[in-house]
């Protein structure tokens, strides 16, 4: 037990270095990135878009000054995108440069067995690294230093590839059928974020912490806003928050996240807005709110929204 | 299953303390599903983390054992209740021993509290705090959490009670009354009272541990008997669960369907394409072109009967109807009694209530005509038809005697992939009365009974299973 003190303490750590590169982090976070570091397991992020699942594997590299190594997935993604690929075309080529060159290897030996043993011992190259294509979960297994690898928006991927990614992060080792097993050299920091478009398989989230970043609360996303826009001032920034808290309670199709909250605050102040009122509200509101119909809900609605964040903004 | 676990816990140098694996049967009483590797790195995590902060504990926990928004609420409902149970143990322990001191100090002993036990002593005392505690004593030592069904319940609450030394407390009472003073009386009345709330206190205990351990079991008993049971015999609150069990059915479907979908033959070179490509570099062949076999997208339209004879369904169809709305991509629904609609758009914008409400307000419970709807549909919707259609009818086909326009449906049969009639009613019941059943089956690729969840899963699959 007398250890614990120090391990809640790097629980801190992280909290701290990731305000350092303006990511402000909250206890579930910190614990995940910990508890990942010290089990060496992936961290499967759920959350709906723009609430810092990308930011956060973004964040860890800078701090930790590893490289990210980003993977993108989409409905078709193979292996050949994902992994390795064969430089087919070179290949190619060493073969034809083979065929000039046989003559001049088997040239001295006189019979048809002679020129087959010298053949055998000629280096067998063409399935050979020389000709492999690394690709994003390749070249984050052959990170010298380690790195952060991110494998972004799983659940557009095919349920194939979920499988497919197994090996690599229960073991951190992929097998290539013509070389072999390629192992870490240092195992990555893998995080994998997910929209929840479909469900995952159950043995990709059992290998998985799994995390899941909702919207944050009042606090925090003052916090995070203020350390991403910091010339805001304290007032437009209580109101800005106060309003896109109450707008998410609203029934919308998509309710405004992190990120576009983000953005609106850099355009009010674009704007040089000091207070936030009703025109304002109505002139910008496209920037929170991307669906026709949801800026029709809302609009009705604006007055009395701003009239409580500025009242919010009194009282605090 | 258990004895491994701990064996493989205990083999991996990580010993799970006993709180810890508690919790994990706990938790998977409430239906977390929790694998062998799961366990092994809980306690390894909890190792590291401690159990001194008890938010820390509760989210590394969380982090590796509940896997979806559903789970994670889940999981901090079992956390508070169980490690609340836990502490209250210990606290309670600690004021026992206080409050022992002060009534051995302050307080009159009688003839009879003097030479009786401990449990004695707690039911004169009225001392909560004692009795708390040797009911939780006597549930560890009896294994009150092998407890799984609530037929059990009685036993073990007997088992607790005997436990707790009240066979013994009983006898003396009846001694006591045997040889009774007026001064003594008094005292048996309260503790006979105190007694049968005492039995009361640790029924309730037994319950509440029911449910903490039992969960799985009687869950799973549950589900299975809803998945088997006619859907027009449910209540209301079973139809909530339904709701669930409907959505997780659709979801599943259409994971095995996009699966089916996305199976391509790789592997084989298309020579004639090949070729092609290559002849700017004279033949050589740089770049390969691999045959592929392409499965289409599902069509499918689903046409509902919400009318009068079938209400008992409807609601069920429409739900069933909403979830394959929400899993498949090219769906066209349509609903009719008398007359027919189409309801794709309703389905897509609202929520499940309130659709099926909507629906229902709009179009359900009038007379049927199946003949009547399949014109309408015939005029408005037939031309949308496709080679690659699926069309699913829902519906007893009970018109109320009016003309069903076979014609009509022979030639949507025509048009379309395969036609499917769903009927809710039993073979037996077919072509009786005013059922035209046995006119529409000859068109239809198939003809099934289908009331039960069970039914209308293995009917959706086979058709998915048909249209890739």
């Amino acid at each position: 037990m007398s250890n614990t003190q120090n391990h809640i303490q790097s629980i801190q750590d992280i909290e701290n270095g990731l305000a350092n590169t303006g990511y402000i982090s909250n206890t579930q976070i910190s614990t995940a990135v910990f508890i990942a570091q010290q089990l060496q397991k992936p961290i499967l992020v759920e959350g709906p878009a723009g609430v810092g699942k990308t930011e956060l594997a973004k964040s860890l590299s800078t701090w930790l000054h590893k490289p990210l190594i980003r993977m993108q997935c989409y409905e078709g993604l193979d292996e050949s995108k994902a992994l390795y690929e064969w430089k087919y075309g070179k290949q190619l080529l060493y073969t034809q440069i083979l065929k000039d060159k046989i003559g001049s290897v088997i040239s001295d030996s006189d019979s048809l067995n002679g020129a087959l043993e010298k053949l055998h011992n000629f280096g067998d190259i063409f399935f050979s690294r020389n000709f492999l294509e690394p690709r994003p979960l390749l070249q984050a297994l052959e990170q010298p230093e380690g790195c952060i690898l991110l494998i972004d928006e799983i659940d557009k991927s095919d349920q194939e590839f979920e499988a497919f990614l197994l090996e690599i992060l229960s073991d951190y080792q992929v097998s290539v059928p013509e070389i072999g097993k390629i192992s870490a050299i240092v195992p990555p920091l893998v995080l994998l974020t997910s929209n929840s478009t479909r469900d995952l398989g159950d043995a990709l989230k059992r290998r998985c912490l799994h995390l899941h970043i909702g919207f944050p609360d009042e606090r925090l996303e003052e916090k995070i806003i203020n350390s991403r826009v910091p010339d805001i001032n304290k007032k437009l920034l209580k109101q800005i928050v106060s309003f896109v808290q109450q707008l998410r309670s609203l029934d919308l199709k998509k309710v405004p996240s992190v990120s576009e909250t983000i953005d609106w605050a850099k355009v009010l102040i674009l704007f040089h807005t000091s207070i936030l009122d009703t025109d304002t509200v109505n002139e910008t509101l496209n920037v929170l709110l991307k669906f026709e119909s949801d800026i029709e809900t809302a609009r009705k609605q604006i007055h009395t929204l701003t009239q409580q964040s500025q009242r919010a903004s009194e009282i605090s | 299953m258990q004895h491994q676990e701990k064996k493989v816990i205990f083999e991996n140098g990580h010993l799970a303390s006993k709180p810890l694996r508690q919790f994990l049967q706990v938790a998977r009483g409430a239906g977390l599903r929790i694998s062998a590797a799961e366990s092994i790195d809980a306690a390894r995590s909890v190792s590291i983390v401690g159990w001194n902060n008890k938010a820390i504990t509760k989210t590394t926990l969380s982090l590796l054992l509940a896997k979806s928004p559903e789970e994670k609420s889940q999981f901090d409902h079992i956390f508070e209740l169980y490690f609340k149970s836990q502490e209250f143990l210990k606290s309670t322990t600690n004021e026992h021993k206080e409050e022992l001191d002060k009534t051995s100090n302050n307080f009159n002993h009688s003839d009879f509290s003097q030479h009786s036990n401990e449990l004695t002593e707690a039911l004169l005392h009225d001392d909560q705090a004692t009795l708390a505690n040797l009911i939780a004593q006597a549930a560890n030592d009896i294994e009150l959490e092998n407890i799984r069904l609530f037929t059990q319940k009685n036993l073990y609450t007997r088992r607790i009670l005997e436990r707790m030394g009240m066979r013994a407390l009983e006898m003396k009472i009846s001694a006591q009354l045997e040889a009774q003073s007026i001064n003594e009386l008094s005292d048996i009345d309260v503790l006979s009272e105190r007694i049968h709330t005492l039995r009361n206190s640790v029924r309730d205990y037994v319950e509440r541990q029911l449910l903490l351990f039992g969960r799985a079991q009687s869950e799973q008993f549950r589900e299975e008997l809803l998945k088997s049971s006619r859907i027009s015999n449910l209540n209301a609150q079973d139809l909530i669960r339904m709701r669930q069990l409907v959505r997780q059915m659709a979801k599943k479907l259409a994971g095995r369907y996009a699966k089916m979908r996305k199976k391509r033959l790789r592997g084989q070179l298309d020579v004639r394409r090949t070729m092609r490509r290559n002849m700017a570099w004279g033949g050589i062949p740089f770049v390969t072109h691999w045959k592929q076999k392409r499965i289409e997208k599902p069509k499918v339209m689903v046409i509902c009967d919400v009318s009068g004879s079938v209400a008992a369904m409807s609601g069920f169809l429409l739900m069933f109807l909403y979830a394959l709305n929400e899993v498949l991509s090219d769906i066209r629904s349509f609903a009719f009694s008398g007359t027919m609609i189409e309801v794709s758009d309703i389905l897509e914008s609202e929520s499940v209530e309130k659709a099926i409400e909507k629906i229902l307000e709009i179009i359900g419970f009038q007379s049927s005509n199946y003949g009547s709807s399949f014109t309408d549909f015939d005029e408005n919707w037939i031309r949308f038809l496709s080679p690659k259609t699926t069309v699913i009818v829902l519906g007893d086909a009970r018109g109320n005697n009016t003309d069903p326009k076979v014609e009509i449906l022979k030639n949507i049969a025509t048009r379309s992939k395969q036609l499917i009639w769903l009927n809710p009613e039993y073979e037996s019941s077919w072509g009786t009365g005013d059922s035209d059943m046995y006119r529409y089956a000859p068109y239809c690729k198939q003809v099934t009974v289908c009331n039960t969840l069970r039914h209308l899963e293995n009917a959706i699959s086979e058709i998915m299973a048909h249209s890739a």
